[in-house]
């Protein structure tokens, strides 16, 4: 059974936050929401668990016992240990017996938490925090996991722990969708949706997103004032984008990667008309 | 220090609740105590029985303020009415004196009659000057503590209820918690019970453990039923439950809803008739006595505890009780649900396995 929402359009407060986005959610496969801060992607969740309501469009989801997520916010009790949060979340679900003491006890392992079961979930460490979410979410083997930002502000290390964490569930069967604000976690998911300003700027598979860049992006040494063009910083030098594929003089053409094709994607949706942006000084993204 | 004027000015500006205690709360404790507090009592609710009880009745004057008068009834009706807080003096006539009776739950009404009785205003009616006995029913010796017990057991259960219980609440929405709580498996109503009935049973300890302090250390009598006091609280406890989710649900926060539910209780501890009495009160203050629960607690307590009310004679602040409940409840109960499912109302039946929501 495919999840998601279609053609969805999301109200609050009398504006707009989501107009027409469509997010398909696929059993066994991560389905990543990718945008900068204000585009969408928390509602677009929201949406998707049932927490708000759409003016417009279709939202295909499991029943709540079938779906597990992870809000911004830890969503578990910081003032209960990791033990007590995971019988609180085994009762709401209906969970008991040794089925479910293997499961806890498997997860909390691979999550790396086994030492801090004592521990009151205020008192973790953020990425133990977060590892402790997906950990309660996945708990009722969920058909749909949806996690907000999971992995914003933990360290490397704890980043791949929780990935491993959702890949594992991806494998197992589940539709995953995650919003991030990392483009290079958005890289491996087997499905982006690029959102701006609550709009889908971009969606497909990572390598359609990469094909399907307009114009040319070119790289100038960081020296001087910055390009004309629309550029951003990678690493030691400029990317510039040319829409209409003409790259300034000391440019050189580059193969553009995923984030690239994400940074090119908000820049054309900033863009009006994309024969123009040469002639004025671009929009500057500082990644 | 002028940017820190205009910042904290700012912040303020759109804190508005703090704006509105700031403003209102003085006007309000100017009303109560230029209104409302106040100890002196000018009119006394008296039923004058017995043969001689129209001579009796026209005899007195303020404070006494004549509320019946029966020649045929004697001191079984006399009884009755205090009980009933019909009235709060009785005087039965007989061929051989008077006899006052005072209801002692009503403190300071009751030290006022006495007051003017030793005045002996009452002497110059010749009919009655053959002595008055005085008796001072359900707290005779007009200790304080016999009638502010039941009364402060019902200022514990408000805290509880509407302050405990509220923090409890928007504890879950800072936290994120409530949101986690929306998207479980869990109904509505058994969210709503599983906060509401930790509060209850602690409350209902809480009044356990009051009711036998004031009883143990104070010697505060519990002569009437307790199945009606029990019933009687639990009324109570779910007006002040339902203000707390209310509280809860119009607060982003903990600092708003302790700001809310304080502004809830004072007007309770003052105007409930828990210090001041009711009699003493300004018409145009007093109506604002008849909407707060704690008013009719403490009748009910009162009337139990010291006087051993029946039911029959206590179903008035008990179905009132039991509607602002009802009120208070539902209206906190559905904004309570709105939060946890939003829109629930909007969308079809959800079909199995899965769900599709298309508004």
């Amino acid at each position: 059974m495919m999840w998601g929402l279609d053609e969805v359009v999301v109200r609050l407060g009398g504006t707009t936050v989501l107009d027409r986005v469509s997010l398909p959610a696929s059993p066994a496969s991560v389905s990543v929401v990718v945008g900068g801060d204000g585009a969408g992607k928390s509602t677009c969740l929201r949406a998707l668990v049932g927490t708000v309501v759409p003016v417009r469009g279709t939202v295909r989801r499991p029943s709540k016992a079938r779906t597990g997520y992870v809000p911004a916010t830890t969503g578990f009790y910081a003032d209960m240990t990791v033990t007590e949060n995971i019988a609180f979340f085994a009762r709401a679900f209906g969970l008991s017996g040794p089925g479910l003491d293997r499961r806890s006890v498997g997860l909390v392992e691979r999550a790396g938490l086994a030492e801090a079961r004592g521990r009151l979930g205020g008192r973790l460490s953020g990425g133990m925090q977060r590892k402790l979410a997906v950990v309660l979410a996945l708990l009722h083997k969920p058909e749909l996991l949806v996690l907000d930002e999971p992995t914003t502000g933990v360290d490397p290390v704890s980043r791949v722990e929780l990935w491993k964490l959702v890949s594992a569930a991806a494998a197992d069967g589940t539709a995953v969708v995650v919003a991030t604000t990392y483009v290079n976690e958005a890289a491996r998911a087997g499905w982006v949706t690029l959102l701006g300003a609550g709009r889908v700027l971009a969606t497909g598979h990572p390598s359609d997103i990469l094909g399907a860049v307009p114009g040319s992006v070119g790289a100038v040494a960081v020296a001087g004032a910055p390009p004309r063009q629309p550029a951003w910083r990678r690493g030691p030098a400029w990317r510039v984008w040319a829409p209409d594929g003409h790259l300034p003089e000391g440019a050189a053409l580059v193969e553009p990667d995923f984030e690239d094709a994400v940074v090119v994607a908000e820049l054309a949706a900033l863009t009006p008309s994309t024969g123009s942006a040469g002639a004025t000084p671009g929009p500057v993204v500082e990644p | 220090m002028w940017a820190m004027v205009v910042k904290e000015l700012r912040e303020l500006q759109r804190d508005r609740r703090t704006v509105a205690m700031m403003v209102l709360l003085p006007v309000l404790l100017l009303v109560i105590f230029g209104y409302a507090a106040s100890f002196n009592v000018h009119a006394i609710p008296t039923a004058v029985f017995g043969p001689r009880a129209p001579a009796a009745a026209a005899a007195l004057h303020a404070p006494f303020h004549v509320v019946e008068v029966s020649a045929g009834a004697g001191e079984a009706a006399a009884r009755s009415d205090l009980r009933d807080g019909t009235a709060v003096a009785a005087v039965v006539t007989g061929p051989h004196g008077v006899r006052v009776l005072l209801d002692g739950t009503q403190l300071f009404s009751a030290q006022a009659a006495q007051a003017a009785l030793s005045r002996a205003a009452f002497s110059r009616v010749p009919l009655l000057r053959g002595g008055v006995q005085v008796s001072i029913l359900y707290d005779p010796g007009l200790a304080t503590s016999w009638v502010m017990v039941p009364g402060l057991a019902g200022l514990i259960l408000v805290f509880v209820g509407t302050l405990v219980t509220s923090l409890g609440v928007v504890r879950e929405r800072q936290a994120g918690t409530l949101e986690q709580l929306a998207v479980m498996p869990l109904r509505a109503w058994d969210v709503i019970a599983g906060k509401i009935l930790p509060y209850l049973l602690v409350a209902a300890l809480d009044l356990v453990v009051i009711i036998a302090i004031g009883m143990g250390v104070f010697g505060v009598p519990f002569v009437g039923n307790v199945g009606v006091f029990v019933l009687g609280s639990a009324l109570f406890l779910l007006v002040t439950l339902g203000m707390g989710i209310l509280v809860s649900t119009v607060s982003q926060n903990q600092g708003q809803a302790i700001q809310l539910a304080f502004m809830l209780t004072l007007p309770q501890v003052l105007l409930s008739g828990l210090i001041f009495p009711l009699s003493s009160m300004a018409a145009g203050v007093r109506w604002i006595s008849y909407v707060l629960p704690l008013t009719y607690f403490v009748q009910l307590s009162r009337g139990v505890m010291l006087k051993g009310a029946p039911i029959s004679t206590l179903w008035l602040p008990l179905a009132l009780l039991a509607l602002l409940g009802a009120a208070v409840l539902g209206l906190a109960v559905a904004r309570f649900r709105r939060d946890l499912a939003p829109g629930a109302k909007r969308q079809p039946a959800l079909p199995t396995p899965g769900e599709a929501a298309a508004p």
